[in-house]
């Protein structure tokens, strides 16, 4: 079975702190790593690859330091790593990315499951696996909490979801993207690491993949942010301690009530 | 698509799980009403179900101009493939200019699928839509970077403009008994429902598990709360308010509560009518979850905690003193 991984490297949210001033995140000398779900995500083909044989290539898009990213993946037990970089990739949203994703995809395939998180910590926008699979053109699945094969070419998938767990089988190959109930990630294996050192990982650019430059990076995006902002949550902290909780209990009763929450009838 | 077809309408994709209407689409459709008024364009909301527990009309009170059913028995479970090429299908026969529908599991899914193929763009999550009033052109803000900042995104080029938007962004209005709009059934020929996904069931969780985005009043407890019998006290009072129960990762950790619960940077993001944070000190990753609430109540003993800082109510002290106290003084309002 031939898996791919599709890995993203995101600002480290360990070292998140706040700029009191502006009330934003710091970004600056702020640390790199792979997006948590994406560690299911290839924690997940390392234990099909396990009890079904293949091999498992990650791919990651992004700067140059990304490469990091694909080497951890190595280090982690991935068999190859596509490291697809180059300046004109920059600036690409969720469709310009699955562009250049799946083309990578194809380029190194045919891949019986493509294996994404189910979303990124800095974009939050879980489109990038559902766009690549219908670019490839295979089945898919999101929200996905458990894979099962079965004989012939199927999976059964659960997909946790809002009011419960759905099941769906999709023929394979398929394109699945994971939450973080799938699995419990592992540590990075000796022989990996050693891997992880050796490996020459040439970066793929715009030309090698073949794509148009009005496919890609900015000029292939159809969305433009044109403005950031702080989003100015006004709050008058009103804080009640000791002698004054009863009276802050009594404020909150009064909101509440103001609010149209009296809560459920007959409850004991 | 390029931006050649004639500035259309909007399209709100309404969603049906289990027979019922999510109240997203009543919110949906009343502000893409709001939007369609400010750029002289007409509402069409989309259903697609096997059987509906409301008259599909209902929407036209919100704003629809026309509702659009299709109605077949094997729609009847969630099928990304097929609600994606349905939709696919829709769009590009009525041409509208903005496409929106719920940021729910089921929005999330459909939403990419059909805009990768119609190579148009997409804005998850949204929290705030209006028109610009110059180029008429729809702008899409989103939270990012767990909700630290906001980022407003537009799509100059390419058509139809579509978004997800976070359910109970918008007030729901009253429904308008006057507006005249129109329903139409769909019968669409049988290769739409050709499939490579087959639905095979849903197992529903209920009770303590209903999503606790869907609520009104969430009761969150983190690592203050010691131990897991110590929850019993959230449950008792999330009860009380017709409310769900969350938690802080530390309390996920702990395995005091299933990870379903946990709001923040790799949890959920909720933003219900008014919050209780109990025991929680409010990390920048819990607030990141929970900072759009409407009302944030904090419960803490340590009046440095930052928790007080975004809490519209503070409560400074032991929380196994505070809370019981707040259970009995809910109760004798009630009169039980
Ligand atoms: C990548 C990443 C992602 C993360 N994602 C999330 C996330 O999604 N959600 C999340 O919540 N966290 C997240 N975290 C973890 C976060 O940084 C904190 O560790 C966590 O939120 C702390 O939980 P807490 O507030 O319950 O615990 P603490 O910070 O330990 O706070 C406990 C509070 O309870 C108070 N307390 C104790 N006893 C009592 C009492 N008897 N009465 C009243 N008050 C009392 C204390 O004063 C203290 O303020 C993430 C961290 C990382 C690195
Ligand atoms: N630049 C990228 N390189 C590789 N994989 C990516 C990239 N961007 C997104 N992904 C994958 O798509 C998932 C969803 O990302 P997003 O749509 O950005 O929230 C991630 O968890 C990754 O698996």
């Amino acid at each position: 079975m031939k898996i791919a991984v599709l890995i993203k490297q995101v600002p480290d949210s360990d070292d998140v702190r706040m700029d009191e001033a502006t009330g934003t995140m710091v970004r600056e000398g702020v640390g790199t790593m792979i997006n948590p779900l994406d560690l299911h995500a290839l924690q997940e083909a390392l234990k099909i690859r396990s009890s079904r044989g293949g091999e498992v290539t990650a791919i990651s898009m992004g700067p140059p330091q990304a490469e990091t990213a694909l080497r951890e993946a190595l280090a982690l037990g991935a068999d190859e790593a596509v490291f697809l970089s180059d300046p004109r990739f920059a600036a690409s949203d969720t469709w310009a990315t699955a562009r250049t994703l799946s083309e990578a995809i194809e380029a190194t395939g045919p891949y019986d499951l493509v294996i994404a998180g189910e979303k990124a910590t800095d974009g939050e926008t879980g489109q990038v696996g559902p766009e690549v699979a219908v670019m490839l053109d295979v089945p898919f699945s999101t929200y996905v909490s458990g894979i099962e094969f079965e004989s012939g070419n199927s999976l059964v998938v659960s997909r946790t979801v809002e009011d419960g767990i759905e099941r769906q089988r999709l023929s394979i190959p398929c394109l699945l993207t994971v939450l973080r109930d799938i699995n419990e990630p592992t540590m990075p294996t000796l022989s990996g690491k050693r891997a992880a050192r050796r490996a020459d990982l040439p970066a793929w650019d715009l030309d090698r993949l073949g794509l148009s430059p009005e496919e890609i990076g900015l000029k292939g995006s159809p969305t433009r942010v044109v403005r950031i902002f702080h989003p100015q949550i006004t709050r008058s902290p009103r804080l009640f301690k000791g002698n004054d909780i009863e009276r802050g209990i009594a404020e909150l009763l009064t909101e509440l009530e103001g609010l149209g929450i009296t809560g459920r009838e007959g409850v004991s | 698509m390029r931006r050649d077809s004639p500035s259309g309408g909007i399209l709100v994709l309404g969603e049906i799980r289990s027979g019922r209407l999510h109240p997203a689409a009543l919110e949906l459709t009343a502000k893409a009403r709001l939007l369609a008024d400010d750029m002289g364009a007409e509402v069409s909301t989309l259903l697609l179900f096997s059987e509906i527990d409301v008259d599909p009309e209902t929407l036209i009170g919100y704003g629809a101009d026309s509702v659009i059913c299709v109605r077949d028995r094997r729609l009847g479970l969630f099928d990304q493939e097929v609600q994606s090429r349905i939709l696919y299908r829709i769009i590009r026969d009525t041409r509208p200019g903005i496409v929106l529908a719920p940021a729910t599991t089921s929005g999330r899914s459909i939403m990419p699928a059909v805009a990768a193929k119609l190579r148009t763009g997409l804005t998850a999550d949204c929290t705030g839509l209006d028109i610009d009033p110059e180029t008429k052109q729809l702008l899409q803000t989103r939270p990012a970077i767990g909700g630290n900042i906001m980022a407003t995104i537009r799509t100059p080029e390419h058509r139809p403009q579509m978004a997800t938007v976070r359910p109970r962004t918008f007030a729901i209005p009253a429904s308008d008994p006057n507006r005249a709009g129109s329903v139409k059934e769909l019968t669409l020929p049988d290769h739409c429902f050709e499939s490579r996904v087959v639905p095979l069931g849903l197992e529903r969780s209920d009770g303590d598990d209903v999503n606790i985005q869907d609520r009104d009043v969430v009761v969150s407890g983190g690592k203050g709360m010691k131990k897991q019998e110590n929850f019993v006290l959230l449950r008792d009072l999330a009860e009380l308010l017709d409310g769900g129960v969350g938690a802080s990762r530390a309390a996920v950790d702990n395995k005091w509560i299933p990870y379903s619960h946990q709001v923040g940077l790799s949890g959920k993001v909720v933003a219900p009518k008014v919050y209780f944070a109990v025991g929680i000190s409010g990390t920048v990753q819990h607030l990141a979850g929970m900072q759009t609430s409407g009302m944030i109540v904090a419960i803490n003993k340590d009046p440095e905690a930052p928790i007080f800082k975004v809490a519209d109510i503070g409560l400074c002290g032991d929380l196994f003193d505070i809370v019981p106290r707040l259970i009995e003084v809910l109760r004798g309002r009630k009169g039980v």
